[in-house]
């Protein structure tokens, strides 16, 4: 009987150590597939950094940034337009979207606790995921169809669109952020609501909103979809915000259909430009934030209004 | 004397006002939206009338006056086709990559989360680029040949001779295109399956492994599932990449048979075709039509995401459109 037990307690111990190697080993291996994706990820981006700058940067020179393009495939020329248009259109989107993404995200963060924020909000995510060309085709039909030429105007109007949900939702995140307090001691002093929601709540979520507006450029500034069908691309300078204009990304598209060497060479020289912007401004607002909102950072800004005083 | 009651019934009523203008620009979301459903329906019922239930399932596409033919069937099937591969392609390794960022340690996690952004924030025309210059020559020397030697007499899907502008580069450059969202969304869904559903799978003994198919995966399945639509939604409404890498096919041949055939999809036939369409003909409603097409697809599959991810994410609503 003792033996017998002996035996199968053997028995189990051992099959537990059979099945727990087993395990172990498909562990490692769900594991080891784990960081191959990881990997496979990570190729692609460092391939396309590698390769933008590596051919891009040798293209740069100040006649590229500022001239004109040349006559097609000269290899001649520059991008001087197309960084003025995408300067220009971002200012303009700007000035369109940044008013309408503000507000509307005050309304969601301190009117939107009912039925129709509710449904503003939602629309509003299901607004931000509308594809960016069926957004030129709407700029198209009510801008270009209505002046009668392709403009500036219906660019930067399609790229407000783009741009004016992703200030919404950031700042309406920020703003909650405040405590209610903030509000509660603003409306004890008798400042009226405006006053309050201007002067101190959006004074302490300025962080949160910069992050979102900074985001929302530098996502329209790579855009292309709705350019193609509102401001067409242009080779010469501006000219009226009634005229068509050229950009960045359309620049390199329309440098990607040529079959000239020097083409694609301007087209790395145009793409190194335009990334750079965008990882300017992103990784930009990361570090600002990550120092600013460590405990390090917090205390360095204590001792720095400290010392101050 | 005046009190100070009457004193404020002069005033203009600011807050009001402030309320009004916050109400409206909060309102014009969805303006623009019912705007933009009214306009490309109306701007492209004339092809609606002419074709009828022929433009979703024709696949002749002829804008020459006079014998002009629009069926968008082909365009239709492309874009859901690269999707879908893309789809099967991203989805598992974003969430391998959302399973590694929620188990490393947090200085590789944290850089490694940045870095996914990044690629995020890199734009559309850029992977196009690169695509078209670079990852093209490598996937028609290094997979695409290969394949279609080995396969080529047996596997009807690698049958036709590889060029390199397919339908197949197309959906890997969507593929690559889609990981950052999907990751970042699966990793926030991760996040928020609780410490003691975790800690009870290990205090059974289970491995790393078995904790993820424990505890992680039963309870973010619907998660995990509207994140993947989500990336589909980005993937069915992605134009200029698409349009560099897919050849740009149109009419019967474009409609998508094998993997190494040049196809088009809804948005890459509108980046190509809309600014030479004539707006006196039917070409032009015809490509209006599609957009409206693509534009009721992708709200369909983004408000179903929105519906699965909100349900597990009430939290951290925000991090679902970063």
């Amino acid at each position: 009987m003792m033996l017998s037990s002996a035996q199968k307690r053997a028995e189990y111990r051992s099959l537990f150590k059979h099945n727990v190697k087993g395990r172990l080993v498909i562990d490692r291996i769900a594991m080891g597939i784990v960081l191959g994706c990881v990997v496979i990820a990570i190729i692609p981006l460092g391939s396309i950094l590698l390769e933008v700058f590596r051919n891009g940067i040798s293209a740069l020179s100040i006649e590229f940034l500022t001239q004109i393009p040349g006559a097609v495939g000269s290899g001649r020329g520059g991008i001087g337009p197309a960084i003025q248009g995408t300067i220009i259109m971002i200012g303009m989107s700007s000035m369109i979207g940044i008013p309408i993404g503000v507000m509307s995200g005050i309304f969601l963060a301190e009117f939107g606790d009912n039925r129709l924020g509710r449904t503003v909000r939602f629309f509003n995510d299901v607004f931000m995921e509308f594809p960016s060309i069926v957004l030129g085709i709407f700029a198209f039909l009510t801008i270009v169809l209505l002046l009668g030429h392709f403009s500036l105007w219906a660019g930067a109007f399609a790229l407000s669109l783009i741009m004016f949900p992703i200030i919404a939702r950031t700042t309406e995140e920020s703003l909650k952020l405040v405590p209610l307090t903030y509000r509660e001691a603003g409306l004890a002093l008798g400042l009226r609501q405006w006053v309050v929601t201007f002067r101190i709540v959006l004074a302490a979520a300025k962080n949160g909103m910069v992050t979102g507006i900074l985001l929302a450029v530098a996502r329209i500034s790579g855009e292309t979809a709705p350019l193609v069908m509102t401001v067409l691309g242009s080779s010469q300078f501006f000219s009226g915000f009634d005229s068509p204009m050229d950009a960045l990304p359309l620049r390199i598209w329309r440098l990607s259909l040529l079959p000239y060497d020097s083409a694609q060479q301007q087209g790395w020289g145009a793409a190194c430009v335009l990334i750079m912007i965008i990882l300017a401004i992103n990784v930009g607002v990361r570090y600002y934030f990550a120092t600013k909102n460590s405990a390090k950072g917090r205390l360095f800004y204590r001792i720095m209004g400290g010392r101050k005083k | 004397m005046l009190l100070a009651g009457q004193k404020s019934t002069h005033r203009i009523p600011t807050d009001k006002i402030f309320k009004v203008a916050a109400t409206v620009a909060g309102v014009y979301v969805l303006a623009v939206i019912v705007l933009i459903v009214f306009q490309l329906y109306s701007e492209s019922h004339l092809v609606w009338e002419r074709e009828g239930l022929d433009f979703i399932t024709g696949s002749e596409w002829n804008a020459v006056e006079g014998r002009e033919a629009f069926g968008a069937a082909p365009y239709i099937m492309g874009t859901l086709v690269t999707a879908a591969l893309a789809m099967s392609m991203g989805v598992p390794i974003s969430i391998g990559i959302a399973m590694f960022i929620s188990q490393a340690p947090k200085f590789i996690a944290g850089p490694l989360s940045i870095v996914i952004d990044l690629l995020a924030a890199v734009p559309s025309i850029i992977y196009g680029f690169w695509g078209l210059l670079v990852f093209r020559e490598f996937l028609l020397y290094n997979i695409e040949y290969p394949l279609h030697d080995m396969f080529g007499n047996s596997v009807w899907l690698f049958s036709s001779a590889p060029f390199g502008l397919d339908i197949f580069s197309a959906s890997i450059i969507l593929a690559i295109m889609i990981i950052p969202t999907v990751s970042a969304v699966s990793r926030e869904i991760m996040g928020a399956v609780p410490h003691m559903q975790k800690e009870a799978a290990y205090m059974l003994g289970a491995t790393k492994w078995e904790m993820f198919k424990l505890a992680i995966f039963p309870y973010a399945k619907t998660g995990l599932i509207g994140a993947a639509i989500l990336g589909l939604g980005r993937a069915v409404g992605e134009t200029m990449a698409v349009t560099m890498l897919i050849g740009n096919a149109t009419g019967p041949n474009a409609f998508p048979q094998t993997l190494f055939q040049p196809g088009q999809t809804m948005s890459s036939i509108i980046a190509n075709e809309f600014i030479e369409a004539s707006p006196a003909s039917l070409h032009l409603p015809a490509l209006i039509g599609i957009g409206f097409t693509l534009l009721l697809v992708a709200v369909a599959i983004n408000i179903v995401a929105h519906l699965l991810v909100s349900r597990m994410l009430k939290v951290k609503e925000g991090v679902i459109n970063a």
